[in-house]
């Protein structure tokens, strides 16, 4: 109990793990795992590209049309979206000091970033249905 | 109170533009740059995509943007970019563990970013031509 009398925060709020923020460590452990995704899932789209290439629209639909390819490429921009998102919201805050701009920013990173995502979704899906 | 001087003239703390860069500053400022490309070159990766959704001759038309000059130009920074920072994101994760902070690992870790991202910029470029 010694070690709580020189706490500021209250039990539950030491409990809970949330800090001044709100949010505790969620981004930090969110952008780690998310860039450990990104490793072997950019290496996948990197062969994906390669494969593809000079092939037209034809190689992309054929390639897209196998489960796996389109799982790849949906697991790859998922992560990737919400890895961009956590590490853009980081860059904003360390730039944008004034509370109305960073407000204004962070929601322009978030509209940005679920934007791409659903259009390389939606455009994904389309294709491995058979556009 | 504009030509006011202050009394005693206290030093001033080094700002980041006085000191040497060192390669492992420069790294870590190549990393936040160039994740801020891939940030917006996202958007390219979504055009190719919808263009292949929309139509075979949407598809054509990005193809032959990315295809021209200037779109491989913008193709092989876009490379370089996302294997530079793949590269220095491991050796943030590396970091992140508490190894690799010595003296010796961590400049290996630091030079191994630019080399490797150039080799496989490199390697990547000289397959799609050979693919081609
Ligand atoms: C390819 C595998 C990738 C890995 C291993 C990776 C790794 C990382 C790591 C570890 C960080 C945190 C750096 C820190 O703590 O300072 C980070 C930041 C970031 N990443 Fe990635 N990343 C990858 C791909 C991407 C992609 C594809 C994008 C964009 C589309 C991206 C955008 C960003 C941004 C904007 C930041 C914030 C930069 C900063 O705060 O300076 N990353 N990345």
């Amino acid at each position: 109990m010694a070690e709580l009398h020189n706490r500021i925060e209250t039990p539950l709020k030491r409990v809970r793990g949330l800090g001044s923020a709100r949010s505790g460590t969620e981004h930090f452990w969110r952008q780690r795992l998310t860039a450990i995704a990104q490793i072997p899932l950019t290496i996948a789209f990197v062969v994906l590209v390669l494969k593809t290439l000079g092939g037209g629209y034809d190689a992309l639909a054929a390639t897209l049309a196998n489960p796996l390819w389109a799982v790849l490429m949906l697991l790859f921009v998922v992560t990737g979206v919400m890895h961009m998102r956590i590490g853009m919201q980081v860059i904003i805050e360390d730039y944008a000091h004034e509370e109305g701009p960073k407000f204004a920013w962070l929601i322009l990173n978030n509209f940005f970033a679920i934007l791409v995502g659903l259009a390389c979704v939606v455009a994904i899906l389309k294709l491995s249905f058979g556009a | 109170m504009a030509d006011s001087k202050p009394r005693i003239e206290r030093p001033l703390s080094p700002h980041l533009q006085i000191f040497r860069p060192l390669p492992n500053m420069v790294m870590s400022i190549l990393h936040r740059i160039t994740g801020a490309a891939l940030y917006v070159g996202t958007l390219i990766l979504a055009a190719w995509l919808i263009a292949g959704a929309t139509s075979p001759d949407a598809f054509a038309t990005v193809e032959w943007a990315l295809g021209s000059f200037l779109g491989r130009l913008v193709l092989f920074g876009y490379t370089w970019a996302l294997f530079h920072h793949m590269i220095g994101g491991v050796r943030h994760l590396i970091w992140d563990t508490g190894h690799g902070m010595g003296a010796i690992g961590r400049e290996q870790l630091t030079w191994l970013t630019p080399i490797g991202s150039v080799a496989l910029t490199l390697l990547v470029w000289i397959a799609a031509y050979v693919i081609r």
